[in-house]
Formats: structure tokens, C-alpha cells, sequence
């Protein structure tokens, strides 16, 4: 079987190992819910069976219309979130610089004023009538995708006394194979809270969390409506199976 | 100095945190009428082949409390041991069975109810069977990275014996963590995050 929609035969190679000093690891004291919640044992290390290698697909006939415009999906007919407009967009890539394509992507967020549409979140910053704070994009075929959406506000969280998260979009993103299921947050260039979030000190190297920063794109904006933001994931990449079951080659 | 591999980092992971449900499971948390329906709430249907069985799996922290704020989803074989994605190349697997499914823990009880069919056999790198499994992905809020494990059944004692997975883990005393245990159709299966009783974790 092809992937949905392209001419390119499945790679079958087994996942690159993930670098597990580069992720943030399960224990950072400094955000306290990962105290209790994180394994104090070695991880199984095992090479990638076929049910790791292998992963659900989903098809461009599952997204509705406005599923990536959080401005107008939840908004009543004629309105739009209130916020900064902006445009998120990237590509999916893996590890050896190559286009993912055909992969669910699944962003939330919190509104402008850094308010969730969430029973739990009793933050005094009101909801926004129009702003529900989800999205979804498939990406094409080269790895690409977009959303609309307003830039979220940054909020205070009870960890420390007064910490606040810095404005971050969530996103959930799918691989080819089940190993390459990945969430991540993206921060926004030049927000100088980004370095003091016991969340994103997590990750011990700076170049990682730079990683995670989307740079202002001027040359993707909408003129006198959104400001751009450029932001690309990257999956684990996947080993050659040139001499592992094909004599015929790859 | 020789030349330069040219690849990339994979992107750092990042928790799902309390409100994972918004972009998730946007209708169980009341944000209606974006998505038609929560994505991976229904697995089976009338035509989907094999046994019935529900799976009703708790994550508990490093006290023994139930995470109230988790989200798991599973990722399985059918009942013929085809997994349904464009990588499964021995067959075709049920088309009634993406085999995918994603639930929130109940945000009273912790539990987190899968509908699904028990999973066939699927083979190993090198061609052995492995016993029937359902690999098990976990988020929440205090785990930065999403956590692998599997879910065998307890009434597959001798495919159980033979699994390659299971007899790698050196600690015997710690095998029976991924074995969920049959109560009629159901099958009940704790996680335990941290402590004693800790859950097998995989890097794969």
C-alpha cells in the first residue's frame, strides 16, 4: 500500500534512536508536576518492532473547512477572535531533512489574553466568545502546513509563586510510524519569558529550546491583516533498509 | 574533520499539559461543533472482525493517586495480526479497524475506558510471534515526554511465555507491570508511573 494521495512507496526502516539528552528528561524538579509523575527506572531499550514502526493515517476527507483557522472556527457567523492575527506555518520534516507528508498536525492554544476554554482554567482573563483554541492540518507533500490563528497571551500558573508561562501554541503531530508520535509547544521569537518557564528549563540545551522558537516571517504575511511566524517540527528520521530485506535495493 | 552527516535534531518534546483535551479531545471538554466528533473515540463497528473486549486503564503517580488530567491512546493489530497503515506490508488488515484510538481519563475516577478487540499475533524482527499486544502512549500534564508501554493479557499465558519484548526485561519481578488482567469482557490495567509497583517504559 502508498501513502494516501502520493506515488512514493513506504519506508519501512527501523526509527534513529532518540537522543534522550536533547529531550527534556522525565524528572525536572523545577516543574513540580513532573516530580511524582516521573519514572524513576531504566527505559526498555529494544529496536523498533513492526508495532513501532508501523502508525495510523488519516485522510484529507476528516478536515472540515475552517479546521486550521482558529480566527473563524469557533467564531459566530460574521465574527472573528479578537487578538493579534497571525499566520503559524512550516513544514514536518525528519531527521535527514526530508518532507513528511500526509501527517495529522493538532495545535491548541490559550486566547489573546491567555485565557483556555477549559473547565480547569479559573485564570481571571475572560474567554473569548469567538475563540475556541483548537486547530488541524494535514501536511502536503512536501511537509507543509499553515494555521491562522491569534498570537495567545501569556498566563500565570501555580508552580513557583509567580511563574508565567510564555505565549506558546501546543502541537501534537504524527509520523508515519507510532515511534514518531511527538508533542512540543512552540514559543514565539524575542519573548523574554521563554527563558525563565521552569517548562521550557526542562530542556538542559539551549539550542534545543531554540528549536522550539518560531521566527517572525515577514515575507509570509497577509499586508494590513496577519503578521507570520515560521515554525518546523522535526520527526526522528529513519534508517536505510539497504541491505536489511530488500536485495533489490531501496 | 570528515564531512558533515547534514541531519537534523528531532524537535525537543514539550508536556501536553492540564488542557491537552482542548486540541485533543475538544468535545469531551465542551468545546462543540469545530470537529464532528472526538478523533479516535470510536474503534469498532458492527463489520470490525474479531472479540470484543474493553480495556479499563487507570495511570497512577508516584503516591498511588489516579491521574485525573492523562490522555492515552493505543495503537493495535487486528484480529489477524495486520496492523492498518501504509507500512504493513504482509497485508491487508480489517478495513473496519484503524486499529488507532485516544481517550481522556475520566476527570472523576481516572479511568480511561478503550472499546476495542483483542489484537492477533504479529511477528517479531526475526519472525517469531510476538504475543498479543496493544502499544500504549501516555500524556499529561507533568510528563515531558510521552511514555511508551505495552498492555498483553493475562489470559495469554503461553504467548506471554515466548514474547520476545517480555523476556527482555531483566527484572522478572517487574513483567507482570504489562499484563493487563481479565474481569469478564474487560480487561483492567493499572500504570504506575513511579514507586515500587513502576510500569515497564520503553525507548523504542
Amino acid at each position: 500500500m502508498a501513502e494516501p494521495g502520493s506515488n512514493h512507496s513506504p519506508e519501512t526502516g527501523a526509527f534513529f534512536q532518540r537522543d534522550r539528552q536533547w529531550h527534556p528528561p522525565a524528572f525536572t524538579p523545577g516543574y513540580k508536576s513532573s516530580v511524582l509523575r516521573s519514572p524513576q527506572k531504566a527505559l526498555l531499550s529494544f529496536d523498533n518492532t513492526l508495532s513501532e514502526l508501523t502508525g495510523p493515517v488519516f485522510g484529507h476527507a476528516l478536515l472540515g473547512e475552517l479546521d486550521n483557522d482558529l480566527i473563524h472556527n469557533f467564531a459566530k457567523p460574521g465574527e472573528s477572535a479578537i487578538g493579534e492575527r497571525i499566520i503559524v506555518h512550516g513544514r514536518v520534516l525528519d531527521e535527514r531533512g526530508k518532507g513528511v507528508p500526509g501527517v495529522l498536525l493538532e495545535c491548541w492554544q490559550a486566547n489573546a489574553g491567555g485565557r483556555y476554554r477549559h473547565k480547569k482554567d479559573g485564570y481571571l482573563a475572560p474567554l473569548d466568545p469567538n475563540f475556541g483554541g483548537c486547530g488541524r492540518a494535514i501536511t502536503g507533500e512536501d511537509g507543509s502546513y499553515a494555521f491562522r490563528t491569534v498570537r495567545p497571551g501569556p498566563y500565570p500558573w501555580p508552580n513557583g509563586p509567580n511563574d508565567w508561562r510564555p505565549a506558546h501554541i501546543h502541537f501534537s503531530v504524527f509520523g508515519h510510524g507510532f515511534a514518531q508520535r511527538l508533542i512540543t509547544q512552540m514559543y514565539f521569537e524575542g519573548d523574554p519569558l521563554i527563558w525563565r518557564c521552569p517548562i521550557v528549563g526542562g530542556i538542559s540545551n539551549r539550542a534545543a529550546v531554540e528549536a522550539l522558537i518560531a521566527a517572525l516571517d515577514m515575507q509570509s504575511t497577509m499586508p494590513m491583516d496577519a503578521l507570520a511566524y515560521k515554525f518546523d517540527i522535526v520527526l526522528r528520521g529513519r534508517r536505510s533498509t539497504l541491505f536489511e530485506n530488500r536485495p533489490e535495493g531501496n | 574533520m570528515a564531512q558533515s552527516l547534514d541531519r537534523l535534531k528531532e524537535s525537543p518534546s514539550q508536556t501536553a499539559g492540564p488542557y491537552v483535551h482542548i486540541g485533543l479531545t475538544p468535545n469531551f471538554c465542551g468545546i462543540g461543533g469545530v470537529y464532528q466528533s472526538d478523533l479516535g473515540s470510536a474503534m469498532v463497528n458492527d463489520q470490525t472482525k474479531g472479540e470484543r473486549i474493553d480495556l479499563r486503564i487507570r495511570v497512577l503517580d508516584g503516591t498511588g493517586t489516579p491521574l485525573k488530567d492523562a490522555l492515552i491512546e493505543i495503537w493495535q493489530a487486528d484480529s489477524n495480526g495486520f496492523y492498518n497503515s501504509p507500512a504493513e506490508m504482509r497485508g491487508a488488515a480489517d478495513p473496519n479497524f484503524q486499529g488507532w484510538g485516544r481517550k481522556p481519563t475520566d476527570m472523576e475516577t481516572g479511568i480511561c475506558l478503550f472499546q476495542t478487540i483483542k489484537p492477533g499475533r504479529v511477528p517479531f524482527r526475526d519472525g517469531r510471534l510476538m504475543a498479543p499486544h496493544i502499544t500504549l502512549w501516555i500524556v499529561a500534564r507533568g510528563i515531558n515526554i510521552g511514555l511508551h508501554t505495552r498492555l498483553y493479557f493475562s489470559d495469554e499465558a503461553k504467548a506471554n511465555a515466548e514474547d520476545p519484548i517480555l523476556a527482555r526485561i531483566e527484572h522478572r519481578l517487574r513483567v507482570p507491570t504489562l499484563i493487563a488482567e481479565r474481569r469478564g469482557d474487560a480487561y483492567v490495567f493499572d500504570i504506575h508511573l513511579q514507586g515500587e509497583k513502576e510500569t515497564v517504559f520503553f525507548d523504542s
